[in-house]
């Protein structure tokens, strides 16, 4: 029974490195863009809300609604002015560019909230757990959960029902044709970016309500979220989901034998699925 | 006048003297100068090593690694490993930690190969976390918190006795110097390698696979046998460095080992903002670093964002380093790789 139990809470903590990987998922499958920074860009999101409760004395929550439109306009911002100008044939100016980013940010992070790991403020809610038949579970790993399936449901929404949508997908294919159809690919970019920052927060959200967090976790995250994505195959938004799933569960099944497999557990699923699928369990025809 | 094909420009000619001169100096130095200086320049050594092997992989090779630390921890681990259950004498242990390295890269190439372009990067990353959480678990070794040399290891190394007595230095400052002497010939082996390679027929190879990978396969490169033999090399000259940083430190624990800001971080950072691409960039970047650092010394976390933000911006506006924009500047070359025609009927030999 404890197996079930472990491996229940492994498919609930998939959804949280879902929320890490959809954001990265996005951005690479509309502009092949790797952002090194994608971690250390969660925990930022983290801490904006944690600024948020404590001044303004809301419930995360809320909080994170109000950090969603500042995170867009961020993301916007940054991938216009900044991360457009890297994107090319070369695959080095994005990579260098998002790692010194990366690198900047977490000390940014380090020198204004100290080293000291932080938690977002718990509520009853929080804490709450529901009985399904012998196991209980916790309301926040489903919520979580649940959250990382809308915002899937979402974005493929968005993607093949919108206008939007349909310019995304039409400057991921090509860039050039799409701008020869009055698209202005670098504002489509930035908007995908902006899209993506908010799918961040909504991860910052979880991370903070879930457990401590500190400056220095950002790479971790985004080698979870890397995983998740490899793992599902590159451009597959329910192949992500599948991807964190598999990570979650090898991590809470690790944890289970003996507590320093944790982490080791799903570096090996991960490994493993690219010893055997090397292009991940649902690849795009394409690229 | 017949026509003949030479890489040689007249500033490598000037360069190449004082190139003797300069080596001539730092082999000299533990003669006049303190043991900090020593220290500095162990540091400036094995950075500039280290930056060159990333830069042959990045610049040459095309392969974005963020996981040199699993070499740099794997070289080290392999020395202490050697130094404390076999008994090896410390010098001749960094070549074990260089085939260790050697070893490990082979099962990651296979792996991160897999994987595309920027993805390769975080793959290298993945490999190198692997690496880092399995020796953690290492017992002997200390685990989790690390473990030291043995004393009458570090006091009896080879060289040890007579550099005390011609220098008159206790043990741990001939160790130092000792540490210096061999950073210094790893230093000069690995730029004098790089440039031997770049030169060859396996360099041009090399430099037409970074330029255009598939018009290089169209005229007989083997792309994927490049790429291995690059990121092979790497590795193993990652690893000597490694092992040679932690003899001289004697202490080692797996997350200072497998750092990815000391040993991943801060050898990008030198190699950007030097120039990527080129021999004379690291060398460049690696001064640049080292000024920065005693700069900004004092300010922690200040100090790493500096470099972070100056990464940022060398790469949007000058995405060729500091090297880049002198070298475009003046056309000046001290490490020339590109082959001219000069002779016969060219009455000009330049361009």
């Amino acid at each position: 029974m404890i197996w079930v139990d472990t491996v229940i809470q492994g498919i609930l903590l998939g959804g949280l490195y879902a929320l890490f990987a959809s954001g990265l998922s996005l951005v690479f499958g509309i502009m092949r863009l790797v952002n090194l920074a994608h971690g250390d860009l969660i925990v930022m999101g983290a801490y904006l809300i944690l600024v948020l409760v404590t001044i303004l004395g809301l419930s995360p929550f809320l909080a994170a609604l109000i950090a969603m439109p500042v995170m867009f306009c961020l993301g916007w911002v940054l991938q216009k002015f900044l991360l457009n100008r890297t994107l090319g044939d070369d695959i080095l100016p994005p990579l260098l560019v998002t790692f010194g980013l990366s690198i900047a940010l977490q000390n940014a992070l380090l020198e204004t909230f100290s080293a000291d790991s932080q938690r977002l403020p718990t509520s009853a809610l929080t804490t709450a757990s529901v009985q399904a038949g012998p196991v209980s579970l916790g309301v926040m790993p489903l919520l979580t959960f649940g959250s990382a399936i809308l915002v899937i449901v979402a974005l493929n929404q968005l993607f093949y029902r919108t206008e939007l949508g349909r310019a995304f997908r039409a400057t991921s294919d090509d860039p050039t044709t799409a701008s020869l159809m009055g698209i202005k690919p670098a504002n489509i970019f930035a908007t995908a970016t902006g899209i993506a920052f908010v799918i961040v927060t909504i991860a910052a959200l979880y991370l903070g309500l879930r457990a401590n967090f500190d400056p220095n976790i950002g790479p971790a995250r985004l080698i979870y979220a890397f995983q998740a994505v490899i793992i599902g195959g590159l451009g597959s938004l329910w192949g992500t989901l599948l991807g964190g799933v598999i990570i979650g569960v090898a991590q809470t099944l690790g944890a289970a034998i003996n507590p320093e497999w944790q982490i080791l557990a799903g570096h090996f699923a991960f490994l493993l699925v690219l010893l055997v699928r090397p292009r991940g369990l649902f690849p795009r025809a394409n690229d | 006048m017949a026509y003949s094909v030479t890489t040689q420009t007249p500033a490598s000619r000037i360069a190449a003297i004082a190139g003797v001169i300069l080596i001539s100096l730092l082999i000299a130095l533990p003669f006049f100068a303190g043991r900090g200086t020593i220290q500095d320049m162990f540091f400036i050594l094995t950075m500039l090593v280290l930056a060159q092997f990333w830069n042959l992989l990045a610049g040459y090779g095309g392969l974005v690694s963020i996981g040199q630390q699993a070499f740099v921890g794997t070289g080290a681990y392999a020395l202490f490993g050697v130094v404390i259950l076999w008994g090896v004498d410390p010098v001749p242990a960094i070549f074990c930690a260089g085939i260790a390295a050697l070893v490990i890269a082979v099962p990651t190439a296979f792996f991160a190969f897999r994987l595309n372009g920027a993805y390769f990067a975080i793959g290298t990353w993945v490999i190198a976390e692997v690496v880092r959480l399995l020796v953690a678990q290492w017992k002997m070794l200390g685990g989790g918190t690390g473990t030291s040399l043995p004393r009458d290891a570090t006091r009896d190394m080879w060289f040890i006795e007579s550099i005390e007595s011609t220098l008159g230095l206790r043990s741990a400052a001939a160790r130092d110097v000792l540490a210096y002497w061999l950073a210094l010939v790893l230093a000069l082996a690995t730029i004098g390698g790089i440039y031997w390679l770049l030169r060859t027929r396996r360099g041009l190879a090399l430099a037409a696979v970074r330029d255009n990978t598939e018009a290089a396969k169209s005229v007989g490169v083997d792309a994927g046998r490049m790429k291995w033999i690059v990121f092979l090399t790497s590795a193993f000259g990652t690893g000597l460095a490694g092992g040679l940083i932690y003899m001289q430190k004697a202490r080692i624990s797996p997350d200072a080992a497998f750092s990815v800001t000391d040993w991943t971080a801060y050898v990008i950072f030198i190699v950007v903002i030097g120039g990527i691409g080129t021999i004379e960039g690291p060398i460049i970047g690696v001064l640049v670093f080292f000024a920065l650092q005693t700069l900004l010394a004092d300010f922690g976390s200040w100090y790493l964002m500096t470099l972070g933000v100056l990464a940022v911006v060398v790469m949007l506006v000058a995405p060729r380093g500091l090297w880049g924009l002198l070298s475009e500047q003046t056309g000046l070359h001290l490490f020339p790789i590109r082959r001219r025609l000069t002779g016969g009927k060219l009455a000009s030999s330049e361009e």
